[in-house]
């Protein structure tokens, strides 16, 4: 509750807030730059891209919603989120030789094929 | 009938209950966008080798659309903050500033839009001979603006040339195609700047499909789009909440200040998320 942090607690927050702020615009730039520089790996292009948007999306989550000093229920309602999230995200990796390639589709046949993934 | 803990944090929970309906609602949106995300990743993944548009988006627009976010995202804790401490007046102020930036994201937006609206792809029957960069190529697939008695039109597809009975239109080429890597894209680009588009005409005959840059062009633009919009739907609801509280429902500051303040948490929660999505559609989108 709010009565619970003094004027100097909230003076300190603001502070925080700033240096936030600024890692975010820093983090944007790094992203826009790092992306003309043309990696020759996709994996890595991809990795870095990624690396990046995970720490300014914690930097948002953990100092502008507060997420680092919430409460249990919070926590555990994002746990369950989490879990789901990931699930979500892992159903077409463990599908991925099914999944239709471009023109081409053939549902019955199995083939499996190493390279077609990650192919970018 | 009262609300129970608006203001008060509940015992079991420590939360006052607004903000477990926030986190509980956030939770839903993570799926949401989620499942977006993952069709994203999966056409992509799908697409044959050189079919997957890429370089299309402009990123100078993109990166300070970022920065807006982000600015308006700082704004609304240092509203609260200020709440917090009483001032109401400096609240009004950041908060002036969030909406500001809410809708001009959303102005940007639609520029954007408007400008891929008219932008085209043709499909030609016999291929032609255009510069790419430095290179001459002979290819039957063009990136370009059409201009049809000087007008640059919007939403045109194959059926419009029969219908409108166009025989033909001049086409400004533009320099590359996204069959090209990025590296060949960006040196392109690079090397045919500030040079004049050269026109060309091209007969309706000639031409097997038209396509402007909008959801049926491919599925690229078919996700970009669903994205991009269903976030800019967002962040209209956001603009239109905060501004709700920051406005008429201001009222309540003078009869349950501590309330207020929360409503003012609530929606921030909200807009940060909103923040959150942008921070990986933009790299993701834009730039991968």
């Amino acid at each position: 509750m709010s009565n619970a942090h003094s004027h100097d607690d909230i003076k300190k927050h603001v502070r925080t807030y700033m240096v936030i702020f600024f890692a975010l615009l820093v983090g944007t730039v790094v992203t826009v730059w790092l992306n003309s520089v043309h990696f020759e790996s996709a994996a890595l292009t991809i990795g870095i891209a990624l690396f990046v948007a995970i720490i300014k999306a914690g930097l948002v989550a953990g100092f502008f919603m507060h997420l680092l000093s919430e409460k249990k229920a919070i926590y555990m309602m994002l746990a369950v989120t989490i879990f789901f999230f990931v699930a979500m995200m892992f159903l077409f990796v463990w599908s991925r030789d099914q999944l239709p390639r471009g023109g081409e589709y053939t549902p019955t046949k199995y083939v499996p094929n190493p390279s077609a993934i990650g192919s970018y | 009938m009262e609300i129970p803990f608006t203001e008060k944090a509940r015992p079991d929970t420590g939360l006052y209950n607004a903000k477990v309906g926030i986190w509980l609602f956030l939770a839903s949106e993570v799926m949401l966008f989620g499942a977006l995300f993952s069709a994203y990743i999966l056409l992509r993944v799908g697409a044959d080798p050189g079919t997957w548009p890429h370089g299309l988006l402009n990123i100078p627009i993109g990166t300070f659309n970022t920065a807006v976010l982000i600015t308006s995202s700082v704004t609304v804790v240092l509203g609260w903050a200020a709440l917090q401490m009483g001032d109401f007046k400096a609240y009004r102020k950041y908060q002036a500033v969030t909406i500001l930036c809410a809708l001009g994201f959303l102005g940007i937006k639609s520029f954007e839009y408007k400008d891929k609206f008219s932008h085209y792809e043709v499909w030609l029957k016999e291929p032609v001979t255009v510069k790419h960069g430095d290179k001459e190529v002979k290819t039957d697939r063009l990136l370009g603006h059409i201009d049809y008695n000087g007008v640059h039109p919007y939403f045109w597809k194959t059926e419009t040339l029969a219908a409108k009975k166009v025989e033909s239109f001049k086409f400004a080429p533009d320099p590359y195609h996204y069959t090209m890597s990025p590296r060949e894209m960006a040196h392109a680009k690079q090397e045919s700047s500030g040079h004049a588009h050269e026109m060309m005409e091209i007969k309706s005959s000639q031409v097997k499909r038209l396509s402007a840059f909008v959801p049926a062009h491919s599925t690229f633009f078919a996700i970009y789009f669903t994205l991009t919009a269903l976030h800019g739907l967002h962040v209209l609801g956001g603009a239109l909440v905060i501004a709700y509280i920051w406005g008429p429902g201001a009222k309540m500051w003078k009869t349950h200040p501590e309330q207020y303040i929360n409503r003012v948490e609530v929606s921030g929660l909200f807009w940060h998320f909103v923040d959150l999505v942008w921070i990986f559609l933009f790299p993701v989108i834009y730039l991968l």
